[in-house]
């Protein structure tokens, strides 16, 4: 019977080309605009690393102005210092730690075919890998002994091993970095990103650097961050008193396996800046934060307002569709009067003429699907063309394709439900008379 | 006009009409609302920067090693760009309007106070700053050559006169007309302030979203953050381009201990700074051209399908007497009157929609004139979208009334 009833559709939709048009047309469009917005808002906002993104917690101590909060809603400032960082980093409370700051360098290649370069990259800790599990492709991580003797070693990302070794395994070659050769440790495979989390203060749909290095070394050679940096009262002079300050410039990142490990982390949290009270510093009361990657994003506005706007946007235009296509199912269902008419006179039930409709409106939902499914292609393509920072963030997998066929055939037999049921009430008698 | 008649056979298809009213009315609640957004956005991006922006383009260099002296090559340099044709002003920079990078602090009145008066950007520049930027001095001196040294981020001490906008003047000397001379302080400092020396006309700090944008301090100072340099180049009207690639070789050939990047003309800052803003714009004008095409096309189907099903009564009322042009003003009418009712409740709903946007993104109230101009506009679709299939009726035959369908 549903293939019979595909079929009466199918011919039913022919013979009426136009107004069937409109219909696809008009649940296409719909869905075409929802589904493209709807995929960049789910890209941007889902978990970049669902495995552990409950475990692994954002550092933020308040140590800002006595006169004025660091941001709104009394937010404590959202990168930490450097005498806190290395003063966490050191307690060493959590299951893994790694304080880390933006930093660029001059790239000396060895090989004159390829000219020197700026590469950026991130001074970190050997936990940084184990807390964000970047694939190696080649050798791995420094160890923890190498971050205490400021080792001169280096993490390559995939792209920059190209550029410099033709993408082979340089594991123990030497890379020039303004003036000073850094021996390469490990090689990553290629890091994609949808949302780059572990530093959202510098750009969350940044592409992961260039290169890794140790924390330590990076200090220790007095590499700036080219990152943000804020003070709330002037570091005074020279590069140890900017160490010593209360400016921010780090992020800091801790895992902690368990809801008791985060208890405990925050009580370690609160006495470090009592201790720290004691000494004159953190004027503010106590305002420690740790939130997870998930709390972090939504504190950030990863996913941003203009994109929610467009959503909501997006939505009610797929409603006006809808209404649209319930008015034209309705005028072209009413015409049908007559043949609803003789075909239950001929001993069709309410319900077969239900299901006969209800399938001519899935098939308008199927049609319309498909050709939103192409639209909202094209919009994503036209979405990464206008914002050139949404590239990882724009592109359909199955899932957004399945959503948008099931969304597209459930809008349509939802259109076509009032429509159907007033066709099932037609009075045989009455149009049979004439 | 006969309302009556017209009333009592909307009265029939009461779905219909509902159907045709509450797309029209969401439709005006959302273009009002969009097309508010969108009026919004284009403001915000036709703020102009204070700067020469068709002449003007940046270039950074990065040395490297430890032999690389930043001092001489930021003078060399100066005095290379100076030298080439076509090139009217150059100077050393950290910042520059839109660029979403610098660096800014709060300025006080009193020593040691401990909120300040104002915040503001800082350009660190020689005295070729202003003229370099394009800005206009409009009270006051330019910097001295004099008064130029070199500084790291690490100095203490800032510079002890300063340039600065209007707009930052106004906030930090409300009541006075004539700014230049005044003292101030930097953040919470004590001891000597600085002087006001010159106030320049408007010049955009670099992040143009922050509520001070328009507040900055040009300092003459040559900032050097480790080994890079960045340098503003004004040229000739029309030749900029030229100027551009010219300069980018000859720094590169100038010193081979050094990157030469970021070479980029404001324009293109100012087609990237504002990039989400335009998609914005971009987005927002297609929901709104295949909102009211959707509608236009609902109104016609919906039109279409009643001239059909009604086809008998017209060629009955042809038949009585009514002219063409009675069946044509009938759909209008009733299209009317469907409109206005849809139209009504759109306009309560766009104002919901802004109370929605109000309180979840703090964004500003919808002007009353949106919501009468969408009436007119809304009123003139929906006239247009009907005039065909009302057309068709009009033709139909007084003769359709004596044959039985």
């Amino acid at each position: 019977m549903f293939s019979y009833y595909l079929q009466l559709g199918l011919r039913s939709l022919r013979r009426n080309p136009i107004l069937t048009a409109l219909m696809v047309l008009g649940i296409a469009l719909g869905i075409g605009a929802s589904m493209t917005t709807l995929t960049v808002f789910y890209l941007m906002g889902s978990d970049p690393i669902p495995w552990k993104s409950s475990k692994l917690h954002y550092v933020q101590l308040d140590n800002w102005s006595p006169d004025e909060g660091a941001g709104s809603d009394d937010r404590p400032p959202d990168q930490v210092t450097y005498r806190d960082a290395v003063a966490l980093m050191t307690a060493a409370k959590a299951d893994r730690q790694a304080a880390m700051y933006k930093i660029s360098l001059p790239v000396q290649p060895e090989n004159p075919d390829v000219k020197p370069f700026i590469a950026l990259g991130r001074a970190t800790y050997a936990d940084f890998f184990g807390l964000f599990e970047p694939p190696f492709a080649y050798g791995q991580p420094w160890g923890r002994d190498q971050d205490a003797q400021h080792a001169r070693v280096i993490v390559l990302s995939h792209d920059t091993n190209e550029t410099l070794f033709g993408g082979v395994d340089s594991v123990g070659k030497t890379v020039r970095m303004d003036g000073v050769d850094y021996t390469v440790v490990g090689v990553l495979a290629k890091w994609e990103l949808r949302v780059k989390y572990y530093d959202l203060t510098n750009g969350a749909f940044n592409n992961p650097e260039e290169f890794f290095m140790p924390f330590t070394t990076a200090i220790e050679t007095k590499r700036r961050s080219t990152g943000n940096n804020s003070c709330w009262r002037s570091p005074g002079a020279g590069w140890e008193a900017y160490l010593d300050s209360d400016c921010v410039w780090i992020q800091m990142w801790v895992e902690l396996d368990s809801p008791a490990r985060v208890e405990e982390y925050m009580a370690y949290l609160n006495s470090y800046v009592e201790e720290q009270k004691k000494l004159g510093r953190f004027p503010r009361p106590l305002n420690n934060r740790l939130p997870d990657v998930k709390q972090w994003m939504a504190d950030q506005e990863v996913v941003s307002r203009d994109v929610e706007v467009q959503v909501g946007l997006a939505f009610a235009f797929l409603v006006v569709c809808l209404i649209n296509t319930i008015g034209l199912l309705l005028a072209k269902f009413t015409r049908r009067a007559g043949e609803i008419g003789l075909r239950r006179a001929l001993g069709a039930s309410r319900r077969q003429v239900f299901m006969q409709f209800l399938i001519e409106s899935g098939v308008v939902g199927l049609s319309g699907g498909l050709i939103g499914l192409v639209l909202t292609g094209l919009g994503l393509v036209a979405v990464r063309s206008l914002y050139r920072q949404y590239a990882n963030v724009t592109h359909l997998d199955w899932a957004m394709v399945m959503t948008t066929i099931a969304l597209a055939i459930l809008a349509a037999i939802l259109a076509g439900l009032y429509p159907t049921w007033r066709a099932c009430r037609v009075q045989p008698a009455a149009q049979l008379k004439m | 006009m006969e309302i009556r008649p017209i009333l009592s056979a909307l009265m029939r298809s009461k779905v219909s009409m509902i159907l045709i009213g509450l797309q029209v009315a969401l439709t005006l609640a959302i273009v009002c609302n969009a097309l508010f957004i969108i009026g919004q956005r284009l403001d915000l991006m036709k703020r102009p920067s204070g700067m020469n922006e068709a002449d003007t383009f940046t270039i950074s260099s990065i040395g490297f090693g430890q032999s690389f002296d930043v001092q001489s090559t930021i003078n060399a340099d100066l005095n290379l760009l100076r030298s080439l044709p076509g090139v009217v002003a150059a100077a050393p920079t950290n910042a520059f309007p839109l660029s979403n990078s610098g660096w800014s602090s709060g300025l006080s009145l009193a020593p040691g106070q401990r909120t300040s008066t104002a915040n503001t950007a800082f350009y660190f520049v020689d005295a070729s700053g202003v003229s370099a930027y394009g800005a206009e001095l409009v009270a006051g001196r330019d910097f001295k050559p004099e008064e130029i040294s070199f500084r790291t981020p690490n100095d203490e001490v800032m510079p002890r006169v300063a340039i600065m906008t209007r707009a930052l003047a106004r906030q930090m000397f409300p009541d006075d007309s004539d700014p230049v001379g005044k003292s101030f302080y930097f953040g919470g400092e004590e001891g000597e302030p600085a002087t006001v020396i010159g106030i320049v006309d408007k010049l955009q700090a670099p992040w143009v979203s922050a509520s001070m944008v328009e507040n900055t301090l040009l300092l003459p100072s040559i900032l050097t953050g480790g080994s890079s340099s960045t340098y503003l180049i004004r040229t000739e009207p029309g030749r900029r381009d030229e100027v551009m690639k010219d300069v980018e070789e000859k720094l590169a050939t100038a010193n081979r201990g050094r990157i030469v990047r970021g070479l980029r003309s404001m324009e293109e800052r100012r087609s990237q700074v504002y990039a989400e803003d335009r998609a914005m714009t971009i987005i927002l004008g297609s929901v709104i051209v295949a909102l009211l095409g959707i509608t236009a096309l609902g109104i016609v189907g919906m039109a279409s399908f009643w001239v059909a099903q009604r086809t008998r009564q017209i060629g009955t009322r042809r038949a009585l007497g009514a002219t063409r042009g009675d069946i044509l003003r009938y759909f209008q009418t009733e299209n009317f009157i469907i409109t206005t009712v849809g139209l009504i409740a759109g306009g309560v709903l766009a104002y919901a929609f802004s109370l929605w946007l109000m309180d979840r993104y703090q964004s500003p109230r919808l002007p009353w004139h949106y919501v009468p101009i969408g009436f007119v506009c809304l009123w003139a679709l929906g006239q247009l979208a009907v005039l065909g299939p009302a057309l068709r009726a009009s033709r139909v035959p007084p003769a359709v009334a004596t044959r039985s369908v």
